[in-house]
């Protein structure tokens, strides 16, 4: 229910994006269309393997070893654990999510997956490599880098103290 | 196609890059480890699950990769100089984050407006802000990738966590460049 709302809501905003588009001018429109459409083409691949890959990820992580590693009495070692394996994550768009749900489901604490997922959304180094230094100028990716550092153990930090619902 | 309004939204592009490469090894060695160790039929299971996501997921990418393509032809210059300019202090930092929390894409797309804020004036800080901010509570990525996998409530339970984060990282920002700053002129 939540995910045809959301989908709806979404093209919402495509609609009203669109018709601003189309006002100012139509060649404009069909080639920025014709711009999202050749993004999309592009994606599709890649979501397929991602999610596909997801399901398979998931199956195939031992859960006494997640639990065992990045359970909620590992701590803070526990929680280093899952920044490095973060950061080491390739940056696909769901690869994270998907080892993340299959951590929680294999009996990781939320910290630690919250460490997890942190860090991957800041540094997955290859994707930091692959899209984020070709187009950003240099100086910008290493401040962001420098600045990101802290915020996986903040993040899990605080995750601690609001302890999860 | 006019340089000028296309440029936001060029990149290069290769049908394979290497992430992909190792996510397609990664995936393959998991499926043929579950098919090994738990025979066709949970094979087949986990892909008819993966299936339905992926068709789910469909339309909300498209909705995507078309805001993230009219945005980055509506999006006008002196409005991006005068909110996250490099005057624009905490203001900017916190209209980076609200920024990020609401632009829809991937990182096809994030970069690159990031990029074209630098280049159009915006201060690094509020850069750094606006793609931590997309990375760690933008809706459309929770939405359309993260609640599938994680469900509601741990997904609202880890944004309110991740929620000062990006004010956080453009802080850090400003304090380094300022570090930097002082260095250079004491030399």
């Amino acid at each position: 229910m939540i995910d045809v709302i959301v989908t709806i809501a979404l093209w919402l905003i495509v609609v009203a994006l669109g018709f601003l588009v189309v006002r100012r001018s139509k060649p404009l429109f069909r080639e920025s269309g014709k711009s999202g459409v050749s993004e999309f083409l592009h994606l599709l691949p890649r979501i397929a393997i991602g999610v596909l890959g997801s399901g398979f990820i998931a199956a195939a992580l031992p859960p006494d070893f997640v639990g065992q590693w990045l359970g909620s009495s590992s701590g803070i070692i526990g929680i280093v654990l899952a920044i490095v394996a973060g950061a080491a994550t390739p940056g696909g768009p769901v690869v994270g999510f998907a080892i993340s749900a299959a951590a929680l489901k294999g009996g990781a604490g939320a910290p630690q997956v919250i460490a997890y997922s942190t860090a991957w959304a800041l540094y997955a180094f290859p994707r930091l490599l692959s899209y984020e230094l070709p187009i950003m100028p240099a100086r910008v990716v290493w401040l962001r880098v420098l600045a990101s550092l802290p915020l996986p153990f903040i993040a899990a930090a605080a995750a601690m103290l609001l302890s999860k619902p | 196609m006019g340089s000028q309004t296309s440029q936001p939204l060029r990149r290069k592009r290769r049908a394979i890059d290497w992430p992909t490469a190792i996510l397609i090894v990664i995936v393959g060695s998991a499926a043929s480890y579950v098919y090994w160790r738990d025979g066709p039929a949970k094979f087949l299971d986990v892909v008819w699950n993966d299936t339905d996501l992926f068709i789910s997921m469909l339309p909300k990418v498209l909705a995507g990769c078309l805001t993230a393509a009219f945005l980055a032809i509506l999006l006008p210059r002196e409005t991006i100089n005068r909110w996250v300019g490099a005057d624009s202090g905490f203001k900017g930092i916190l209209v980076s984050t609200f920024a990020g929390v609401i632009l829809p894409g991937g990182p096809f797309t994030i970069f690159p407006i990031a990029a074209a804020f630098v280049g159009m004036g915006a201060d690094i800080a509020a850069a750094v802000t606006l793609i931590t901010s997309w990375t760690l509570i933008g809706l459309n990525r929770v939405v359309t990738w993260e609640m599938p996998f994680l469900g509601f409530d741990f997904v609202a339970w880890r944004w309110v966590v991740a929620l000062p984060l990006p004010i956080l990282a453009g802080l850090f920002v400003r304090a380094i460049e300022k570090r930097l700053k002082t260095k250079a002129s004491a030399s």
